[in-house]
Protein backbone atom coordinates (compact mmCIF):
# COMPACT_ATOMS: atom_id res chain seq x y z
CA UNK A 1 0.00 0.00 0.00
CA UNK A 2 1.31 3.68 -0.79
CA UNK A 3 2.99 2.93 -3.56
CA UNK A 4 3.09 5.56 -6.46
CA UNK A 5 2.95 4.82 -10.05
CA UNK A 6 4.84 8.07 -12.14
CA UNK A 7 4.53 7.96 -15.99
CA UNK A 8 8.11 9.09 -17.76
CA UNK A 9 7.86 10.16 -21.57
CA UNK A 10 10.90 9.61 -23.33
CA UNK A 11 12.19 11.24 -26.69
CA UNK A 12 15.38 10.40 -28.17
CA UNK A 13 17.42 9.14 -25.34
CA UNK A 14 16.29 11.18 -22.83
CA UNK A 15 13.87 11.61 -20.01
CA UNK A 16 11.22 14.75 -20.06
CA UNK A 17 12.20 17.06 -17.48
CA UNK A 18 8.61 17.23 -16.22
CA UNK A 19 8.40 13.53 -15.66
CA UNK A 20 11.84 13.51 -13.60
CA UNK A 21 9.87 16.21 -11.14
CA UNK A 22 7.08 14.09 -10.57
CA UNK A 23 8.89 11.34 -9.86
CA UNK A 24 11.18 13.29 -7.49
CA UNK A 25 7.55 14.49 -6.35
CA UNK A 26 6.14 10.60 -5.99
CA UNK A 27 9.31 9.51 -4.25
CA UNK A 28 8.76 12.12 -1.33
CA UNK A 29 5.40 11.49 -0.90
CA UNK A 30 5.29 7.50 -1.37
CA UNK A 31 8.24 7.69 1.68
CA UNK A 32 5.56 9.33 3.86
CA UNK A 33 2.84 7.00 2.93
CA UNK A 34 5.33 3.98 4.15
CA UNK A 35 5.34 3.07 0.42
CA UNK A 36 7.38 3.26 -2.97
CA UNK A 37 7.89 4.90 -5.85
CA UNK A 38 7.81 3.59 -9.38
CA UNK A 39 7.95 4.57 -13.32
CA UNK A 40 6.97 3.54 -16.13
CA UNK A 41 8.18 4.01 -19.26
CA UNK A 42 6.91 3.16 -22.92
CA UNK A 43 9.05 2.85 -26.09
CA UNK A 44 11.63 0.93 -28.46
CA UNK A 45 14.84 -0.28 -28.21
CA UNK A 46 16.74 2.84 -26.88
CA UNK A 47 14.92 2.28 -23.71
CA UNK A 48 18.43 0.45 -22.52
CA UNK A 49 18.44 -0.94 -18.97
CA UNK A 50 21.07 1.29 -18.25
CA UNK A 51 18.91 4.14 -19.57
CA UNK A 52 16.13 3.29 -17.27
CA UNK A 53 17.84 2.66 -14.08
CA UNK A 54 19.02 6.30 -14.23
CA UNK A 55 15.62 7.48 -13.30
CA UNK A 56 16.62 5.78 -9.79
CA UNK A 57 18.80 8.93 -9.29
CA UNK A 58 15.07 10.75 -9.28
CA UNK A 59 13.97 8.31 -6.46
CA UNK A 60 12.02 5.72 -8.27
CA UNK A 61 12.90 2.20 -6.80
CA UNK A 62 11.70 0.42 -9.61
CA UNK A 63 10.95 1.48 -13.58
CA UNK A 64 8.58 -0.75 -15.16
CA UNK A 65 9.26 -0.75 -19.12
CA UNK A 66 7.10 -2.06 -22.15
CA UNK A 67 7.60 -2.04 -25.60
CA UNK A 68 5.59 -0.09 -27.42
CA UNK A 69 5.09 2.93 -29.62
CA UNK A 70 6.01 6.53 -27.78
CA UNK A 71 4.55 9.98 -28.37
CA UNK A 72 0.49 8.28 -28.01
CA UNK A 73 -1.61 8.50 -24.87
CA UNK A 74 -3.50 5.15 -24.92
CA UNK A 75 -0.62 2.44 -25.33
CA UNK A 76 0.49 4.32 -22.11
CA UNK A 77 -3.12 3.56 -20.62
CA UNK A 78 -2.67 -0.18 -21.04
CA UNK A 79 0.50 -0.68 -19.77
CA UNK A 80 -0.27 1.51 -16.58
CA UNK A 81 -3.54 -0.48 -15.65
CA UNK A 82 -1.73 -3.53 -16.19
CA UNK A 83 1.10 -2.49 -13.54
CA UNK A 84 -1.51 -1.15 -11.16
CA UNK A 85 -3.54 -4.52 -11.49
CA UNK A 86 -0.44 -6.78 -10.95
CA UNK A 87 1.45 -4.10 -7.89
CA UNK A 88 -1.63 -2.54 -6.22
CA UNK A 89 -0.46 0.92 -6.68
CA UNK A 90 -2.45 3.95 -4.94
CA UNK A 91 -1.81 6.88 -7.00
CA UNK A 92 -0.51 7.67 -10.37
CA UNK A 93 1.41 10.66 -10.84
CA UNK A 94 1.93 12.56 -14.07
CA UNK A 95 4.79 15.32 -14.08
CA UNK A 96 2.70 17.44 -16.42
CA UNK A 97 2.33 17.88 -20.21
CA UNK A 98 -0.03 17.53 -22.81
CA UNK A 99 0.47 13.50 -22.77
CA UNK A 100 -0.20 13.37 -18.92
CA UNK A 101 -3.36 14.60 -19.00
CA UNK A 102 -4.46 12.12 -22.02
CA UNK A 103 -3.16 9.54 -19.97
CA UNK A 104 -3.93 10.32 -16.58
CA UNK A 105 -7.83 10.96 -17.64
CA UNK A 106 -8.04 7.89 -19.99
CA UNK A 107 -6.44 6.13 -16.82
CA UNK A 108 -9.28 7.29 -14.43
CA UNK A 109 -11.60 6.02 -16.86
CA UNK A 110 -10.34 2.65 -17.19
CA UNK A 111 -9.83 2.21 -13.20
CA UNK A 112 -12.89 4.09 -12.31
CA UNK A 113 -10.70 6.48 -10.10
CA UNK A 114 -10.49 10.17 -9.30
CA UNK A 115 -8.55 12.09 -11.43
CA UNK A 116 -7.59 15.89 -10.73
CA UNK A 117 -5.76 17.81 -13.13
CA UNK A 118 -3.33 20.80 -13.08
CA UNK A 119 -1.87 20.01 -9.60
CA UNK A 120 0.72 22.63 -8.04
CA UNK A 121 0.83 21.27 -4.80
CA UNK A 122 0.49 17.30 -3.10
CA UNK A 123 0.47 16.69 0.40
CA UNK A 124 -0.51 14.10 2.84
CA UNK A 125 -2.82 13.89 5.11
CA UNK A 126 -4.34 10.96 7.34
CA UNK A 127 -2.62 8.48 5.64
CA UNK A 128 -3.88 9.81 2.14
CA UNK A 129 -2.61 12.11 -0.07
CA UNK A 130 -4.25 15.59 -0.61
CA UNK A 131 -3.99 17.25 -4.03
CA UNK A 132 -4.53 21.43 -4.90
CA UNK A 133 -5.38 22.49 -7.94
CA UNK A 134 -6.02 26.09 -8.85
CA UNK A 135 -9.22 26.84 -10.19
CA UNK A 136 -10.99 30.23 -12.32
CA UNK A 137 -7.66 31.54 -13.42
CA UNK A 138 -6.24 31.28 -10.75
CA UNK A 139 -8.32 32.74 -8.07
CA UNK A 140 -8.58 29.59 -5.83
CA UNK A 141 -7.46 26.90 -5.52
CA UNK A 142 -9.71 23.66 -4.63
CA UNK A 143 -8.64 20.71 -2.75
CA UNK A 144 -9.35 16.95 -3.78
CA UNK A 145 -9.46 13.92 -1.93
CA UNK A 146 -9.80 10.52 -3.42
CA UNK A 147 -12.31 7.68 -2.95
CA UNK A 148 -11.94 4.10 -3.81
CA UNK A 149 -8.33 1.82 -4.64
CA UNK A 150 -6.94 4.36 -7.30
CA UNK A 151 -5.92 7.88 -6.70
CA UNK A 152 -4.55 9.99 -10.56
CA UNK A 153 -2.69 12.99 -9.90
CA UNK A 154 -1.82 15.28 -13.01
CA UNK A 155 0.63 18.20 -12.35
CA UNK A 156 0.41 21.41 -13.85
CA UNK A 157 3.80 22.05 -15.89
CA UNK A 158 6.81 23.05 -13.58
CA UNK A 159 5.31 22.41 -10.83
CA UNK A 160 7.21 19.52 -8.91
CA UNK A 161 11.14 20.35 -9.03
CA UNK A 162 13.23 17.40 -10.59
CA UNK A 163 15.93 17.08 -7.63
CA UNK A 164 18.50 14.08 -8.59
CA UNK A 165 21.00 11.96 -6.55
CA UNK A 166 24.07 10.84 -8.64
CA UNK A 167 24.80 7.42 -8.35
CA UNK A 168 21.25 6.25 -7.56
CA UNK A 169 19.92 3.62 -9.65
CA UNK A 170 16.45 1.77 -10.05
CA UNK A 171 15.51 -1.76 -10.81
CA UNK A 172 14.57 -2.04 -14.36
CA UNK A 173 11.72 -4.67 -15.04
CA UNK A 174 10.39 -5.54 -18.30
CA UNK A 175 6.39 -5.92 -18.49
CA UNK A 176 4.98 -7.59 -21.59
CA UNK A 177 1.65 -5.78 -22.09
CA UNK A 178 -1.48 -6.97 -24.64
CA UNK A 179 -2.13 -3.84 -26.23
CA UNK A 180 -6.37 -2.94 -26.65
CA UNK A 181 -7.46 -3.01 -30.14
CA UNK A 182 -8.42 0.75 -30.07
CA UNK A 183 -4.91 2.33 -28.89
CA UNK A 184 -3.53 0.79 -32.07
CA UNK A 185 -5.70 2.14 -33.91
CA UNK A 186 -3.37 6.00 -33.67
CA UNK A 187 -0.32 5.28 -35.00
CA UNK A 188 2.40 8.36 -35.22
CA UNK A 189 3.90 9.31 -38.66
CA UNK A 190 5.78 11.97 -37.40
CA UNK A 191 6.94 12.75 -34.26
CA UNK A 192 8.15 16.61 -32.78
CA UNK A 193 8.54 17.89 -36.00
CA UNK A 194 9.97 21.37 -35.57
CA UNK A 195 8.65 24.11 -37.55
CA UNK A 196 10.01 27.93 -38.37
CA UNK A 197 13.76 28.91 -37.30
CA UNK A 198 15.59 27.55 -34.44
CA UNK A 199 15.72 30.36 -31.96
CA UNK A 200 17.37 30.26 -28.31
CA UNK A 201 14.55 32.06 -25.92
CA UNK A 202 16.03 30.48 -22.55
CA UNK A 203 19.33 32.45 -22.50
CA UNK A 204 18.16 36.02 -23.00
CA UNK A 205 17.44 38.19 -20.42
CA UNK A 206 15.33 40.01 -21.65
CA UNK A 207 12.03 38.91 -23.58
CA UNK A 208 9.69 40.94 -25.79
CA UNK A 209 6.65 38.08 -26.13
CA UNK A 210 3.86 38.83 -28.77
CA UNK A 211 0.17 37.39 -28.72
CA UNK A 212 -2.61 37.35 -30.79
CA UNK A 213 -3.20 40.72 -29.63
CA UNK A 214 -0.33 41.74 -32.51
CA UNK A 215 -3.25 41.55 -34.80
CA UNK A 216 -0.77 39.84 -37.70
CA UNK A 217 2.49 38.55 -37.85
CA UNK A 218 3.72 41.24 -39.38
CA UNK A 219 3.09 42.85 -35.76
CA UNK A 220 6.13 40.56 -34.68
CA UNK A 221 7.96 42.95 -36.22
CA UNK A 222 7.46 46.00 -33.41
CA UNK A 223 8.41 42.94 -30.91
CA UNK A 224 11.75 42.48 -32.75
CA UNK A 225 12.43 46.11 -32.92
CA UNK A 226 11.84 46.27 -29.44
CA UNK A 227 13.94 43.47 -28.31
CA UNK A 228 16.79 44.65 -30.77
CA UNK A 229 16.94 47.81 -28.85
CA UNK A 230 17.95 46.25 -25.26
CA UNK A 231 20.79 44.45 -25.11
CA UNK A 232 20.35 40.58 -24.96
CA UNK A 233 16.90 41.22 -25.73
CA UNK A 234 14.78 37.96 -27.66
CA UNK A 235 11.59 37.24 -29.25
CA UNK A 236 9.26 34.59 -28.08
CA UNK A 237 5.76 33.90 -28.48
CA UNK A 238 2.41 32.09 -27.50
CA UNK A 239 1.16 28.93 -28.52
CA UNK A 240 -2.00 30.33 -30.44
CA UNK A 241 0.24 32.83 -33.07
CA UNK A 242 2.46 29.86 -32.86
CA UNK A 243 0.39 27.53 -33.94
CA UNK A 244 -1.49 30.10 -36.42
CA UNK A 245 1.97 30.34 -38.25
CA UNK A 246 3.18 33.47 -37.06
CA UNK A 247 6.51 32.30 -35.40
CA UNK A 248 8.48 29.88 -35.30
CA UNK A 249 7.75 26.70 -32.51
CA UNK A 250 11.10 26.91 -30.85
CA UNK A 251 9.82 30.60 -29.47
CA UNK A 252 7.24 29.48 -27.76
CA UNK A 253 6.62 29.95 -24.14
CA UNK A 254 3.85 27.45 -22.44
CA UNK A 255 2.64 24.01 -21.90
CA UNK A 256 4.13 22.30 -24.98
CA UNK A 257 7.07 25.27 -25.30
CA UNK A 258 9.63 26.54 -23.00
CA UNK A 259 9.71 27.39 -20.06
CA UNK A 260 11.75 31.04 -19.39
CA UNK A 261 12.78 32.82 -15.99
CA UNK A 262 14.38 35.83 -17.79
CA UNK A 263 15.22 39.44 -15.78
CA UNK A 264 12.28 41.07 -17.55
CA UNK A 265 9.14 39.46 -19.57
CA UNK A 266 7.54 41.82 -21.57
CA UNK A 267 3.84 40.77 -22.88
CA UNK A 268 3.12 42.04 -26.18
CA UNK A 269 -0.58 41.76 -26.54
CA UNK A 270 -0.92 38.52 -24.58
CA UNK A 271 -4.09 37.43 -22.26
CA UNK A 272 -2.30 35.30 -20.06
CA UNK A 273 -3.57 31.70 -19.92
CA UNK A 274 -3.11 29.44 -17.68
CA UNK A 275 -0.91 27.39 -20.25
CA UNK A 276 1.07 30.22 -21.09
CA UNK A 277 1.43 31.88 -17.15
CA UNK A 278 3.28 28.64 -16.67
CA UNK A 279 5.85 28.94 -18.89
CA UNK A 280 6.76 32.63 -17.55
CA UNK A 281 5.31 33.05 -14.43
CA UNK A 282 9.02 32.88 -12.42
CA UNK A 283 10.61 35.69 -14.51
CA UNK A 284 11.69 38.61 -12.64
CA UNK A 285 9.97 41.25 -13.62
CA UNK A 286 6.77 41.04 -15.73
CA UNK A 287 5.77 44.27 -17.63
CA UNK A 288 2.19 43.64 -19.64
CA UNK A 289 0.90 45.76 -22.38
CA UNK A 290 -2.82 44.57 -23.42
CA UNK A 291 -5.31 47.26 -24.24
CA UNK A 292 -8.05 44.65 -22.49
CA UNK A 293 -8.21 46.03 -18.82
CA UNK A 294 -9.43 42.59 -17.91
CA UNK A 295 -7.15 40.84 -19.05
CA UNK A 296 -6.11 37.97 -16.39
CA UNK A 297 -2.08 38.59 -17.02
CA UNK A 298 -2.89 42.18 -15.40
CA UNK A 299 -2.94 40.31 -12.55
CA UNK A 300 0.19 39.28 -12.12
CA UNK A 301 2.63 41.42 -13.93
CA UNK A 302 4.13 43.90 -12.07
CA UNK A 303 3.40 47.03 -14.42
CA UNK A 304 0.45 46.53 -16.76
CA UNK A 305 -0.34 49.16 -19.19
CA UNK A 306 -3.72 49.48 -20.91
CA UNK A 307 -3.42 50.80 -24.50
CA UNK A 308 -2.58 49.64 -28.01
CA UNK A 309 0.64 48.14 -28.26
CA UNK A 310 0.85 49.56 -32.25
CA UNK A 311 1.31 53.02 -30.44
CA UNK A 312 3.00 51.87 -27.57
CA UNK A 313 5.70 49.53 -28.84
CA UNK A 314 7.39 52.05 -31.42
CA UNK A 315 7.59 54.68 -29.22
CA UNK A 316 9.00 52.59 -26.23
CA UNK A 317 11.49 51.03 -29.06
CA UNK A 318 13.00 54.80 -29.85
CA UNK A 319 12.89 55.85 -25.90
CA UNK A 320 14.46 52.45 -24.93
CA UNK A 321 17.28 53.00 -28.18
CA UNK A 322 17.94 56.84 -27.00
CA UNK A 323 18.15 56.15 -23.42
CA UNK A 324 20.74 52.92 -24.21
CA UNK A 325 22.52 55.61 -26.34
CA UNK A 326 22.73 58.51 -23.90
CA UNK B 1 -19.93 9.04 -42.08
CA UNK B 2 -21.85 10.18 -38.48
CA UNK B 3 -20.10 12.65 -36.78
CA UNK B 4 -21.30 13.92 -32.51
CA UNK B 5 -19.98 16.84 -31.39
CA UNK B 6 -19.85 17.51 -27.71
CA UNK B 7 -20.51 20.81 -26.17
CA UNK B 8 -21.05 22.36 -22.96
CA UNK B 9 -22.63 25.58 -21.82
CA UNK B 10 -20.27 27.67 -19.82
CA UNK B 11 -20.95 30.85 -17.63
CA UNK B 12 -20.28 33.48 -19.95
CA UNK B 13 -16.86 35.39 -19.68
CA UNK B 14 -18.14 38.08 -18.84
CA UNK B 15 -20.09 36.96 -15.50
CA UNK B 16 -18.02 36.45 -12.74
CA UNK B 17 -17.52 32.77 -12.17
CA UNK B 18 -17.67 31.83 -8.38
CA UNK B 19 -17.61 28.33 -6.24
CA UNK B 20 -20.73 28.03 -4.16
CA UNK B 21 -19.19 27.46 -1.01
CA UNK B 22 -21.98 25.30 0.68
CA UNK B 23 -21.84 22.22 -1.95
CA UNK B 24 -17.90 23.09 -3.37
CA UNK B 25 -19.19 23.03 -6.71
CA UNK B 26 -18.95 25.79 -9.49
CA UNK B 27 -21.91 28.26 -9.42
CA UNK B 28 -23.18 28.10 -12.88
CA UNK B 29 -25.88 30.60 -12.82
CA UNK B 30 -25.50 34.06 -14.43
CA UNK B 31 -25.55 34.19 -18.15
CA UNK B 32 -24.65 31.12 -20.02
CA UNK B 33 -23.26 30.66 -23.62
CA UNK B 34 -21.46 27.92 -25.63
CA UNK B 35 -18.37 27.01 -24.75
CA UNK B 36 -16.01 29.12 -27.31
CA UNK B 37 -13.98 26.36 -27.68
CA UNK B 38 -16.83 23.94 -28.72
CA UNK B 39 -17.33 26.75 -31.45
CA UNK B 40 -13.87 25.33 -33.11
CA UNK B 41 -15.16 21.60 -33.14
CA UNK B 42 -18.59 22.33 -34.88
CA UNK B 43 -17.00 24.44 -37.50
CA UNK B 44 -14.18 21.42 -37.78
CA UNK B 45 -17.46 19.13 -37.87
CA UNK B 46 -18.94 21.23 -41.11
CA UNK B 47 -16.14 21.63 -43.05
CA UNK B 48 -15.50 17.85 -42.56
CA UNK B 49 -19.21 17.73 -44.10
CA UNK B 50 -18.66 20.34 -46.53
CA UNK B 51 -14.90 19.07 -47.48
CA UNK B 52 -17.07 16.43 -50.01
CA UNK B 53 -13.69 13.72 -49.01
CA UNK B 54 -16.43 11.49 -47.03
CA UNK B 55 -20.44 11.82 -47.07
CA UNK B 56 -21.55 12.35 -44.11
CA UNK B 57 -24.80 12.34 -43.20
CA UNK B 58 -25.93 13.82 -39.86
CA UNK B 59 -23.91 16.18 -37.88
CA UNK B 60 -25.53 15.52 -33.79
CA UNK B 61 -24.75 18.27 -31.22
CA UNK B 62 -24.12 16.77 -27.71
CA UNK B 63 -24.65 18.20 -24.34
CA UNK B 64 -25.13 17.15 -20.84
CA UNK B 65 -25.96 19.30 -18.28
CA UNK B 66 -29.61 21.19 -16.78
CA UNK B 67 -32.27 22.47 -18.55
CA UNK B 68 -30.63 25.72 -19.50
CA UNK B 69 -27.71 23.52 -20.95
CA UNK B 70 -30.41 23.57 -24.27
CA UNK B 71 -29.46 27.33 -25.31
CA UNK B 72 -25.83 25.61 -26.13
CA UNK B 73 -27.48 23.39 -28.30
CA UNK B 74 -29.53 25.34 -29.66
CA UNK B 75 -26.25 27.57 -30.50
CA UNK B 76 -24.45 24.56 -32.04
CA UNK B 77 -27.49 24.02 -34.28
CA UNK B 78 -27.49 27.65 -35.76
CA UNK B 79 -23.74 26.80 -36.54
CA UNK B 80 -24.65 23.81 -38.60
CA UNK B 81 -25.67 20.75 -36.55
CA UNK B 82 -28.64 18.80 -37.38
CA UNK B 83 -30.13 17.75 -34.65
CA UNK B 84 -28.89 17.31 -31.02
CA UNK B 85 -29.22 15.62 -27.70
CA UNK B 86 -29.50 16.65 -24.66
CA UNK B 87 -28.81 14.29 -21.56
CA UNK B 88 -30.36 15.97 -18.10
CA UNK B 89 -30.61 13.95 -15.05
CA UNK B 90 -31.11 15.08 -11.24
CA UNK B 91 -28.90 11.95 -10.64
CA UNK B 92 -26.09 13.38 -12.84
CA UNK B 93 -25.80 16.82 -11.01
CA UNK B 94 -21.99 16.47 -8.93
CA UNK B 95 -20.24 14.09 -11.66
CA UNK B 96 -16.45 14.83 -11.45
CA UNK B 97 -14.84 14.65 -14.72
CA UNK B 98 -14.69 10.87 -15.21
CA UNK B 99 -17.92 10.60 -14.09
CA UNK B 100 -19.13 12.94 -16.82
CA UNK B 101 -16.74 11.22 -19.22
CA UNK B 102 -18.86 8.11 -18.59
CA UNK B 103 -22.12 9.58 -18.90
CA UNK B 104 -21.50 11.40 -22.00
CA UNK B 105 -20.25 8.27 -23.96
CA UNK B 106 -23.30 6.37 -22.72
CA UNK B 107 -25.32 8.62 -24.66
CA UNK B 108 -22.63 8.64 -27.83
CA UNK B 109 -23.38 5.34 -27.48
CA UNK B 110 -26.43 5.19 -28.43
CA UNK B 111 -26.09 7.59 -31.52
CA UNK B 112 -22.75 4.95 -32.47
CA UNK B 113 -20.96 7.85 -34.17
CA UNK B 114 -17.90 7.65 -36.68
CA UNK B 115 -16.60 10.61 -35.43
CA UNK B 116 -16.28 12.51 -31.81
CA UNK B 117 -14.84 16.05 -31.89
CA UNK B 118 -14.96 18.26 -29.16
CA UNK B 119 -12.98 21.26 -28.27
CA UNK B 120 -9.83 21.22 -26.36
CA UNK B 121 -11.10 22.69 -23.04
CA UNK B 122 -13.85 24.50 -21.43
CA UNK B 123 -13.69 27.91 -20.46
CA UNK B 124 -14.96 27.18 -16.82
CA UNK B 125 -14.37 24.60 -14.87
CA UNK B 126 -12.05 21.68 -16.07
CA UNK B 127 -11.71 19.24 -18.67
CA UNK B 128 -8.88 19.49 -20.95
CA UNK B 129 -9.68 15.68 -20.50
CA UNK B 130 -13.16 14.50 -20.75
CA UNK B 131 -12.08 13.51 -24.42
CA UNK B 132 -9.60 10.92 -23.40
CA UNK B 133 -12.22 9.70 -20.54
CA UNK B 134 -14.61 9.47 -23.30
CA UNK B 135 -12.45 7.26 -25.27
CA UNK B 136 -11.50 5.08 -23.36
CA UNK B 137 -15.28 4.31 -22.64
CA UNK B 138 -16.22 3.72 -25.87
CA UNK B 139 -13.06 1.68 -26.69
CA UNK B 140 -12.05 4.54 -29.74
CA UNK B 141 -8.48 5.81 -30.66
CA UNK B 142 -8.52 9.63 -29.43
CA UNK B 143 -6.09 12.65 -29.65
CA UNK B 144 -6.23 16.18 -27.89
CA UNK B 145 -5.43 19.44 -29.17
CA UNK B 146 -5.56 18.46 -32.79
CA UNK B 147 -5.13 21.62 -35.15
CA UNK B 148 -5.46 19.94 -38.52
CA UNK B 149 -7.59 17.16 -40.17
CA UNK B 150 -6.96 15.52 -43.28
CA UNK B 151 -9.25 12.45 -44.46
CA UNK B 152 -7.98 9.71 -45.58
CA UNK B 153 -9.93 6.57 -46.39
CA UNK B 154 -11.55 5.47 -43.09
CA UNK B 155 -8.51 7.35 -41.19
CA UNK B 156 -7.69 10.65 -40.17
CA UNK B 157 -4.47 12.04 -40.33
CA UNK B 158 -4.07 15.18 -37.40
CA UNK B 159 -1.59 17.62 -36.35
CA UNK B 160 -0.75 18.77 -33.12
CA UNK B 161 1.67 20.63 -31.21
CA UNK B 162 3.23 18.02 -28.38
CA UNK B 163 5.92 18.28 -25.92
CA UNK B 164 9.10 18.10 -28.65
CA UNK B 165 7.32 20.03 -31.26
CA UNK B 166 4.89 19.08 -33.94
CA UNK B 167 3.21 15.32 -34.58
CA UNK B 168 1.27 13.88 -37.03
CA UNK B 169 -0.87 11.08 -35.79
CA UNK B 170 -2.91 8.71 -38.19
CA UNK B 171 -5.74 7.72 -36.40
CA UNK B 172 -7.79 5.11 -38.10
CA UNK B 173 -12.02 5.74 -37.64
CA UNK B 174 -14.25 5.38 -35.48
CA UNK B 175 -12.03 8.23 -33.09
CA UNK B 176 -12.37 11.10 -30.33
CA UNK B 177 -10.81 13.94 -31.21
CA UNK B 178 -10.12 16.87 -29.50
CA UNK B 179 -9.83 20.13 -31.39
CA UNK B 180 -7.39 23.31 -30.80
CA UNK B 181 -8.73 26.38 -31.44
CA UNK B 182 -6.31 27.45 -34.00
CA UNK B 183 -7.64 24.73 -36.18
CA UNK B 184 -10.38 27.46 -37.70
CA UNK B 185 -12.42 30.11 -37.41
CA UNK B 186 -15.72 29.26 -36.46
CA UNK B 187 -18.37 31.16 -38.90
CA UNK B 188 -21.04 33.37 -37.58
CA UNK B 189 -24.44 31.55 -37.31
CA UNK B 190 -26.79 33.34 -39.82
CA UNK B 191 -29.76 35.28 -38.59
CA UNK B 192 -31.64 32.46 -40.44
CA UNK B 193 -30.61 29.69 -38.82
CA UNK B 194 -30.78 31.71 -35.45
CA UNK B 195 -33.78 31.23 -35.68
CA UNK B 196 -34.49 28.04 -37.02
CA UNK B 197 -32.51 26.67 -34.32
CA UNK B 198 -35.53 25.74 -31.92
CA UNK B 199 -37.18 23.83 -34.65
CA UNK B 200 -34.70 21.19 -35.21
CA UNK B 201 -35.27 17.70 -33.23
CA UNK B 202 -33.52 17.63 -30.02
CA UNK B 203 -34.16 14.48 -28.19
CA UNK B 204 -34.26 14.78 -24.71
CA UNK B 205 -32.53 11.92 -22.32
CA UNK B 206 -32.58 10.79 -18.75
CA UNK B 207 -30.16 8.24 -17.39
CA UNK B 208 -31.73 5.61 -17.66
CA UNK B 209 -32.30 5.97 -21.59
CA UNK B 210 -28.69 6.38 -22.01
CA UNK B 211 -28.27 3.17 -19.50
CA UNK B 212 -26.41 5.02 -17.16
CA UNK B 213 -25.26 3.14 -13.85
CA UNK B 214 -25.90 5.26 -11.37
CA UNK B 215 -23.18 4.04 -9.11
CA UNK B 216 -20.83 5.81 -11.56
CA UNK B 217 -22.00 9.21 -11.52
CA UNK B 218 -23.44 12.37 -9.71
CA UNK B 219 -21.43 13.22 -6.00
CA UNK B 220 -21.93 9.87 -4.86
CA UNK B 221 -20.19 7.78 -7.80
CA UNK B 222 -17.52 10.79 -8.31
CA UNK B 223 -13.74 9.61 -6.77
CA UNK B 224 -12.75 12.66 -6.26
CA UNK B 225 -14.21 14.69 -3.50
CA UNK B 226 -13.20 18.39 -3.93
CA UNK B 227 -13.82 21.23 -1.52
CA UNK B 228 -11.77 23.89 1.66
CA UNK B 229 -11.85 26.26 -1.17
CA UNK B 230 -9.08 28.77 -0.26
CA UNK B 231 -7.52 31.89 -1.92
CA UNK B 232 -4.03 31.28 -3.27
CA UNK B 233 -1.16 33.68 -1.73
CA UNK B 234 -1.14 36.59 -3.71
CA UNK B 235 1.18 38.38 -5.26
CA UNK B 236 1.25 42.07 -4.78
CA UNK B 237 -1.24 43.50 -7.55
CA UNK B 238 1.00 45.69 -9.84
CA UNK B 239 1.28 49.16 -11.23
CA UNK B 240 -1.25 49.27 -13.66
CA UNK B 241 -1.17 52.43 -16.30
CA UNK B 242 -4.09 53.68 -18.48
CA UNK B 243 -2.18 54.72 -21.33
CA UNK B 244 -3.93 58.16 -22.38
CA UNK B 245 -0.92 60.58 -23.71
CA UNK B 246 1.49 57.62 -25.00
CA UNK B 247 4.89 59.92 -24.83
CA UNK B 248 4.22 60.26 -20.99
CA UNK B 249 3.27 56.16 -20.76
CA UNK B 250 6.45 55.90 -22.56
CA UNK B 251 8.75 57.80 -20.00
CA UNK B 252 6.96 55.95 -17.13
CA UNK B 253 7.78 52.55 -18.50
CA UNK B 254 11.32 53.74 -19.26
CA UNK B 255 11.39 55.44 -15.90
CA UNK B 256 10.36 51.62 -13.84
CA UNK B 257 13.36 49.75 -16.14
CA UNK B 258 15.48 52.05 -15.52
CA UNK B 259 15.13 52.10 -11.75
CA UNK B 260 15.17 47.99 -11.73
CA UNK B 261 18.21 48.37 -14.27
CA UNK B 262 16.60 46.78 -16.86
CA UNK B 263 18.20 48.83 -19.93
Amino acid sequence: MGDILVYVLHNEGAFNKNSLGGVSEGARLASELGGECHAVVVGGDDLTDDLCATIGAFGATKVFRAEGPEGLAQPVIDVMAKVIDDGGHSYALFGGGLLGFEIGAGLAARKHAGVTMEVTAVRVEDGKLVAERPILQDSSISESRYRGDLGVIIGRLNAFEAREEAGKTAAVETVSVEYSPWSLKATMVQRGEQRGADVNIEDADILVAGGRGLGKAEGFQLCEELAGAFAGGAVAATRAVVDAGWYPYAAQIGQTGKTVAPKLYLAAGISGAIQHKVGMQNSENIVAINKDANAPIFEFSDLGIVGDLNKILPKLTDAVKAKRGG
Amino acid sequence: MKICVLVKEVPDAAVEKRIDASTGRMDRSGEKNLNPFDTHAIEAAMQIKEGGAAEVEEVVAVTMGPDSAVRALHKAVSLGADRSVHLADESLAGSDVAATGYALAQALRRESPDLVLLGQQSDDGECYTIGAVVADHLQMPSLTQVIKIDQEEGKLRCERQAEYGYDTVSVELPAVISVGDAINEPRYPSLKAIMGAKKKPLDKLGAGDAEIDGGMVGADGSRVECGSFKAPPQKEAGQIIEDEDTEETVQQIVAWLDERKLI
